[in-house]
């Protein structure tokens, strides 16, 4: 089998903030019914998490997150390699359910903005309020002219995940945004 | 700038997070109905200056459709509700009455 590898193979950028693609991360799309008992106890089962609330994003013991996309989506973060086994677990316990599970991996790039201006980087170019985003909360919008979703894997960090096919232009969007020299000093 | 809230995710959301899907609440006429009514559904649209019933998408966030009411002139948004309804709800038309009073769109005042 080929090997897989991820868009940007690790590119990094060191500005007033750390930008990096992080490399292959397993990701995978759940839609459902949220309201069904079966959905809540295989989405809990299969990723460790507990269910998220409206825009959160939760975590497991062992770093699987599971976050709210929509009003009957989720998705579910995990390590690379567990993905395919996770899909047909959930597909399995999720049997005749009105469902979706599709392992979207590679369709993906995540990057990692981290340092103490990891908001100032973001809030210049997504249309969001960064002053009382926290660590739980997750947020799909938009990184200048593509589409995107990020959380704060801690205090000073931030994941942001794109389709692959813009990696390249995101990448090169966050490096200007975190150019030297370019705090604006709002947080 | 517009500024909608999205009715599905509660994302309080500048224009550019969104669509813009014309006109709210049509009634289709298909098979059966006469050729003046297709016509009408198909091109007639009302433009109007003050209130406005629109559809929009929510495209860079959740991806849901809601309607939101709103005033053309001054992009004051009245509300924004669930797709999933044939009119207006009231507490919607409560606060655009509250604001316009004597407005009216289409067969809803």
């Amino acid at each position: 089998m080929s090997n897989a590898v991820s868009a940007l193979s690790g590119a990094e950028f060191q500005g007033i903030a750390h930008v990096k693609e992080q490399g292959l991360i397993g990701m995978i799309t759940l839609r459902g019914d949220f309201a069904s008992d079966a959905f809540k106890a295989a989405a809990e089962a299969v990723s460790g998490c507990a269910l998220p609330e409206v825009r959160k994003i939760t975590v497991a013991d062992n770093g699987n997150r599971l976050a709210w996309m929509s009003p009957d989506e989720m998705l579910l973060v995990c390590d690379h390699g567990a993905a395919p086994q996770a899909v047909a677990d959930l597909t399995e316990r999720l049997g005749g359910e009105h469902s979706m599970v599709v392992n979207v991996s590679d369709a993906r790039a995540v990057f990692r903005i981290e340092g103490e201006k990891c908001r100032e980087v973001v809030a210049k170019v997504a249309p969001v309020d960064m002053a009382d985003f926290g660590v739980d909360d997750f947020r799909r919008t938009r990184f200048a002219q593509v589409p995107a979703a990020f959380w704060m894997s801690g205090a000073e960090s931030v994941d942001v995940v794109c389709f692959r096919s813009v990696a390249q232009y995101m990448f090169d969007l966050l490096s200007v945004a975190a150019q030297e020299g370019s705090e604006v000093g709002v947080y | 700038m517009l500024i909608l809230e999205c009715p599905y995710c509660g994302v309080k959301g500048e224009e550019t997070e969104f669509h813009g899907g014309g006109e709210a609440h049509l009634k289709r006429f298909g098979p059966g109905s006469d050729d003046d009514q297709f016509h009408d559904y198909l091109f007639s649209r009302v433009n109007p200056k003050g209130v406005h019933l629109e559809r929009w998408r929510h495209v860079n966030g959740c991806g849901k459709w809601f309607h939101a009411a709103r005033d053309t002139m001054t992009l004051e948004v009245f509300g924004t509700y669930s797709a999933q309804v044939f009119e207006p709800p009231q507490d919607i038309k409560d606060k655009i009455s509250a604001k316009r009073p004597g407005w009216q769109w289409r067969e809803f005042s």
